[in-house]
């Protein structure tokens, strides 16, 4: 703050003497002003990260005891009319065969589509108009993807709502992202690569499948990981297709009826007694778990893999 | 090949294996064409049907939201667009303020040590699922931050101003993000121009690098702005489902977003008003949010070229 201040006055008194008194009285006010407003600053900063921690201190605080009272039974049980019984086995499964599923449908149509994109795509009218399409796409909201899942996959193509449908609209939901991160990791790796490659006489598949992909492989993991947390936390989609609680046993195949995690923290919100939100709380603790242990390991794949060029 | 100071193809030309694995990855493209084609269709066609039902008309000026059984009851979609827009509103005047502040400091006060501890720890915000957002809106806002405030008798357990604070919280980050691309993108020239003026820290922001990120940070309010228009979950678990014309925050409302998850929590029976209802809707939110999304995107295209 010195060094412009200084400035001010040498560049005041340089003029007429009116000009430096005004000068003079307006940097003594705008050095509170300055102050305010360095504060006012860090505070609106730091009031989304106090909203934060108080956010995880209120499901601490309401569901760690009823989680860490018995784990086991907790993870073990299916859901139950009495609260202090209700588990959340079939969730649990059920949000870990949509990752699954989500993971077999989104990575290779992706990783394709971002390498076609960044590689062979043409210079065309075509080319502009898919990638505006897919930054659109990634716009749409999440309940709209729900819809498009219940007129097509659970109506038009008579699969009900079963997970193959639940798992297939939450694919296409994060296609579009894991697409931009695709693109965004293949577009790091330089041309230098390639342009080598061709020196020694490759075609342009040989080069990216031999040179281009493996070097992009680690942001393409992070960027698809990170896709499938927001995927996995996601609830409205899966509502409109159809997931229900009321669900007895973990999923055997693709045409069963699912559970999914969010869906039952909504559920057990919206009742009235507190010993559900209780619960709800406490599966929000499994979800967050589940969702900071991908982030982590998108770091570290991110951290030990990158390569710096 | 993007990017390329090359205009040549130094690559040998495919072999004819190669053209088909090439014609594969083209394929996948494809499919992100085939799934706005897919919601385009759905959203058209089943509102189509539904408008034979119920009257465009109606639709758009009736101020009464009230599906009863499948195909009786009143289907005005103002209350919820009233209750769509105050969400919005409450939200912006959470997100905007905050993020921008956010944005600032973190593109011209702080150093990079405390950047590199809270723009990840944001980011973590930005993560957290929207379920749970709400949990916090009817658990914590509304209990304890809301009523102590204003009163527990006039703060009704469900209301619009928690689901707006909750909105706020989750469009910070993405507000917060994107503006301080933009405040970064200014040329360090012109600072230093300011500073040379004598300008303190503080006018330099806010009179020469903000006014000249001015259109990006329209855009992250825009593209914001259509986030919280489409958030489904915390504004059905803490704002309520009751449609209703009003400007009260601390009322019970419903959302466009709010009036699908109910409806689909509702089992209604297919082929009905009450389910086609729901693309209506969805059609409705769509157009919506891909307009908010296009202008935003058009201003981020033109402050792009104005530095270059």
């Amino acid at each position: 703050m010195t060094a412009p201040a200084t400035a001010a006055s040498a560049g005041g008194s340089a003029r007429t003497a009116r000009g430096v008194t005004r000068g003079a009285t307006r940097s003594r006010a705008s050095v509170v002003f300055d102050i305010v407003f360095s504060v006012a600053l860090f505070v609106g900063t730091i009031i989304g990260i106090v909203a934060l921690a108080l956010l995880l201190w209120t499901i601490y605080d309401r569901g760690w005891d009823r989680l860490a009272d018995d784990p086991i039974a907790f993870l073990q049980n299916f859901v139950s009319r009495r609260a202090n019984r209700a588990g959340i086995k079939a969730a649990l499964w059920g949000s870990i065969w949509l990752m699954g599923l989500v993971a077999l449908f989104c990575v290779p149509i992706g990783v394709g589509a971002a390498l076609y994109l960044e590689e062979f795509a043409p210079k065309n009218r075509l080319t502009t108009f898919v990638e505006a399409n897919i930054a659109n796409l990634a716009g749409v909201p999440s309940v709209v993807y729900g819809l498009l899942g219940l007129g097509v996959f659970v109506r038009f193509m008579r699969l009900g709502p079963t997970l193959l449908a639940g798992a297939l609209t939450l694919a296409l939901m994060s296609l579009p992202v894991i697409i931009i991160a695709g693109r965004e990791a293949i577009r790091a790796v330089p041309q230098s690569i390639r342009l080598g490659a061709y020196g020694l006489g490759a075609t342009k598949w040989q080069a990216a499948r031999s040179l281009v992909l493996p070097a992009a492989l680690p942001g393409i993991l992070t960027g698809t990981i990170l896709a499938l947390s927001r995927a996995i936390g996601e609830t409205a989609p899966l509502l409109v297709v159809g997931a229900s609680v009321a669900i007895f046993q973990t999923p055997q195949g693709l045409g069963d009826r699912f559970s999914a995690l969010p869906i039952l923290i909504f559920d057990w919100t919206q009742r009235p007694q507190q010993a559900f939100a209780v619960a709800a709380a406490a599966a929000i603790i499994v979800l967050l778990a589940v969702l900071l242990a991908m982030n982590a390991v998108a770091i570290f794949l991110r951290n030990r893999y990158s390569t710096r060029w | 090949m993007s990017a390329s100071p090359l205009s040549l193809d130094l690559s040998r030309k495919p072999r004819a294996g190669e053209r088909v694995v090439i014609g594969l990855l083209a394929l996948c493209a494809v499919v992100s064409i085939a799934t706005t084609v897919g919601i385009i269709a759905v959203l058209i066609f089943e509102a189509i049907e539904f408008f034979r039902e119920v009257s465009f008309f109606k639709f758009f000026t009736g101020t009464k939201w009230q599906p009863l059984g499948d195909d009786a009851g009143d289907y005005g979609v103002l209350p919820l667009l009233g209750g769509t827009a105050m969400i919005g509103f409450g939200a912006l005047c959470v997100g905007l303020p905050l993020g921008l502040a956010t944005a600032i400091y973190l593109a011209e006060y702080a150093s990079p040590r405390v950047r590199a501890i809270l723009k990840p720890t944001l980011e973590l915000l930005a993560g957290v699922p929207t379920v749970v957002i709400g949990f916090f809106a009817l658990n914590f806002i509304t209990p304890s931050l809301l009523r102590p405030v204003f009163g527990e008798d006039r703060v009704f357990i469900f209301n619009a101003a928690s689901g707006a604070v909750a909105v706020g919280l989750m469009i910070l980050p993405l507000i917060a993000s994107i503006s301080e691309d933009a405040l970064r993108a200014v040329p360090q020239s012109l600072r230093e121009a300011s500073y040379g003026l004598g300008a303190t820290k503080r006018v330099t922001a806010l009179r020469v690098v903000v006014p000249a990120a001015l259109s990006g940070i329209a855009a992250s309010v825009i593209l914001g702005l259509s986030r919280a228009v489409g958030e489904t979950m915390a504004v059905t678990i803490a704002a309520g489902n009751t449609p209703r014309l009003t400007v009260n925050f601390f009322d019970s409302i419903q959302t466009l977003t709010a009036a699908i998850a109910q409806t689909v929590s509702g089992e209604a029976s297919a082929g009905s008003a009450r389910y086609l209802a729901l693309f209506a809707l969805g059609a409705t939110l769509f157009v919506l949010t891909l307009g908010m999304n296009m202008i935003s995107n058009i201003i981020i295209r033109r402050f792009r070229q104005e530095y270059q």
